[in-house]
């Protein structure tokens, strides 16, 4: 378990990077974990070349949650669009270097779902709510 | 542990459930307190069904050969013991199911479309399990009915004056849980059976919780529905029991149909089987019930009351206890004989995952989320809450490793 709660994952939780939401934002979207509560708010402006210049977020919920957006959004400055699209589960995973369980990899991927659906620009995610 | 006195030997008790004696990993001893998600089962109920499985399993009802009847009279005799558990008046109102969620959704679509129309109101409570709640809906959605919601008190106790402001003679329908699964408040059935009565409704009770912690009576109660669990109760999963009183049951249609539940089929037609076989279609978990009347032996034998006696002493400590955790809030009644015996959890600060996690990493075995109860957590502005839920082999010590597994997640998340 020392594993789940590496200090890393600790610090993040405690001390997480880029909060506070951007506005104007070229992305910006939300979504939550209504089981248990977390819930993810990203913002990201683009430049002209669709790269991203600045991230911000805002969210509160379980520390695999929290510390997971807070890591990966770190690395996003930088990325193209396409890259923030390709964005995967298995890269958000050797991220946080942990092993989880059905319930917490739910949590863990909080972060890259609310990524996804604002890099695609859906205002919901597919299948859920709306008529999207 | 001065005024916390157990009538129960747990020593001796446990030594019936050897599951309870393994390490969560090298050196930590594993504490189960999720007790309302499941309970363990003791070495008689298992050696009893692999005993079913071993000498006579055999199909059911209609076998003339000696396998058949032994698996018949086991069967029907542990629906006998069944109905004496719950002093119910008659076998034929003892209808096995697969669980309490079956049983609930049983009276809705078989008691509730031949009796609800538009119009009638249907009074459940906030503090539900979404077993008794979401099946009426679907029946309010279908027939144009009216449901209400029992609000509760900041305790966590129901508002009974709000209730009875409630009961109107359009009302047809009381159902409400006997011991809430999340804040562990034990409802005045006896009282609200006989308020819902006096206006023509019926009253369901749900004692998914409550029939494997305290004494059940049905008849003392007055309840025409009462729903309970086997694998609550330390018997398997798979069967459930649904009690109704025979005069509701008889006029009720089946509810799943094939056979069994049959007297005779014509392609034109069929007629219903008697009591309790109206309501059981197809081959049924024999086992399981077989498994079931096992475990009920088990509990008699050790007592419903000294359970009882042995819950609120585990769980006054407990409360104490948790009371001095900082931060620490515990949903639900303070006084441990308002209760059952559980608490459910929530730390300023901290998620309920988080805190999961790290008592398990300690031993200890809880539950995070809504626990089926999300109006009950919005009620009380939370999304999910640890819960830790008490049995009849839990001692004061596994209270105790509770309190500093909670003292070393405290530690782990501090900011």
């Amino acid at each position: 378990m020392d594993d789940l709660y590496r200090e890393l994952i600790l610090d993040h939780y405690r001390n997480p990077r880029q909060k506070g939401l951007l506005s104007p934002a070229d992305i910006d979207y939300e979504d939550d974990n209504p089981v248990c509560g977390d819930h993810i708010h990203l913002t990201i402006q683009l430049d002209e070349n669709n790269v991203v210049k600045a991230v911000g977020w805002e969210g509160q919920g379980c520390a695999i949650s929290q510390a997971s957006a807070s890591m990966l959004y770190e690395t996003l400055v930088g990325k193209s669009l396409e890259e923030l699209r390709s964005v995967s589960k298995e890269d958000v995973l050797e991220m946080l270097g942990i092993t989880l369980g059905p319930v917490r990899l739910k949590c863990a991927l909080l972060s890259l779902k609310v990524l996804k659906a604002g890099a695609y620009g859906l205002t919901a995610w597919p299948g859920e709510d709306e008529e999207e | 542990m001065n005024d916390y006195k157990t009538p129960l030997d747990v020593k001796a008790i446990r030594a019936d459930f050897p599951i309870l004696d393994q390490e969560v990993r090298p050196g930590v001893p594993l504490v189960y307190l999720d007790n309302a998600a499941t309970s363990q089962k003791p070495l008689s109920v298992i050696e009893t069904m692999n005993d079913y499985y071993r000498r006579y399993n055999s199909n059911v009802h209609r076998g003339i050969h000696k396998l058949s009847e032994q698996a018949t009279d086991a069967y029907e005799n542990a629906r006998k013991r069944i109905a004496r558990f719950i002093n119910a008046a008659s076998f034929r109102e003892i209808i096995y199911t697969r669980n309490t969620t079956e049983s609930i959704n049983l009276v809705a679509w078989s008691w509730g479309r031949a009796n609800i129309r538009q119009g009638d109101v249907i009074i459940s409570t906030e503090m539900e399990h979404h077993s008794n709640i979401v099946p009426w809906q679907i029946l309010a959605q279908q027939t144009g009915a009216e449901l209400r919601f029992v609000p509760l008190t900041e305790e966590g106790l129901l508002d009974m004056a709000a209730f009875h402001a409630m009961l109107d003679e359009r009302v047809k329908l009381v159902t409400v849980t006997h011991m809430s699964n999340v804040v562990g408040t034990i409802q005045p059935v006896r009282e609200m059976a006989e308020a819902a009565h006096a206006v023509g409704a019926l009253i369901l009770v749900d004692g998914a919780q409550s029939a494997p912690h305290v004494p059940v009576d049905v008849r003392a109660m007055d309840c025409d529905f009462f729903a309970f669990s086997g694998h609550k109760m330390l018997g398997p999963t798979g069967i459930g029991i649904l009690y109704g009183k025979r005069a509701v049951l008889e006029a009720m249609p089946p509810f799943l149909a094939g056979g069994d539940m049959i007297k005779r089929v014509e392609l034109s037609g069929a007629v219903w089987n008697d009591l309790p076989y109206k309501f059981e279609a197809g081959t049924p978990s024999i086992a399981e019930a077989i498994g079931l009347g096992a475990a009920i032996d088990y509990l008699e034998k050790v007592g419903l009351e000294a359970i009882h006696q042995h819950e609120i002493a585990i769980t006054a400590y407990a409360l104490d206890r948790l009371a001095e955790v900082p931060g620490m809030r515990v949903l639900g009644p303070a006084d441990a004989n308002l209760r059952g015996g559980l608490a459910a959890m929530v730390m300023a600060d901290h998620h309920p995952h988080d805190i999961a996690e790290i008592l398990n990493y300690e031993g200890v075995a809880v539950r995070a989320g809504h626990h089926c109860a999300m109006p009950l957590h919005q009620r009380y502005g939370v999304v999910a809450s640890t819960r830790a839920s008490f049995y009849l082999y839990n001692d004061f010590e596994e209270v105790d490793r509770l309190i500093a597994a909670l003292y070393k997640a405290r530690e782990r998340l501090a900011f």
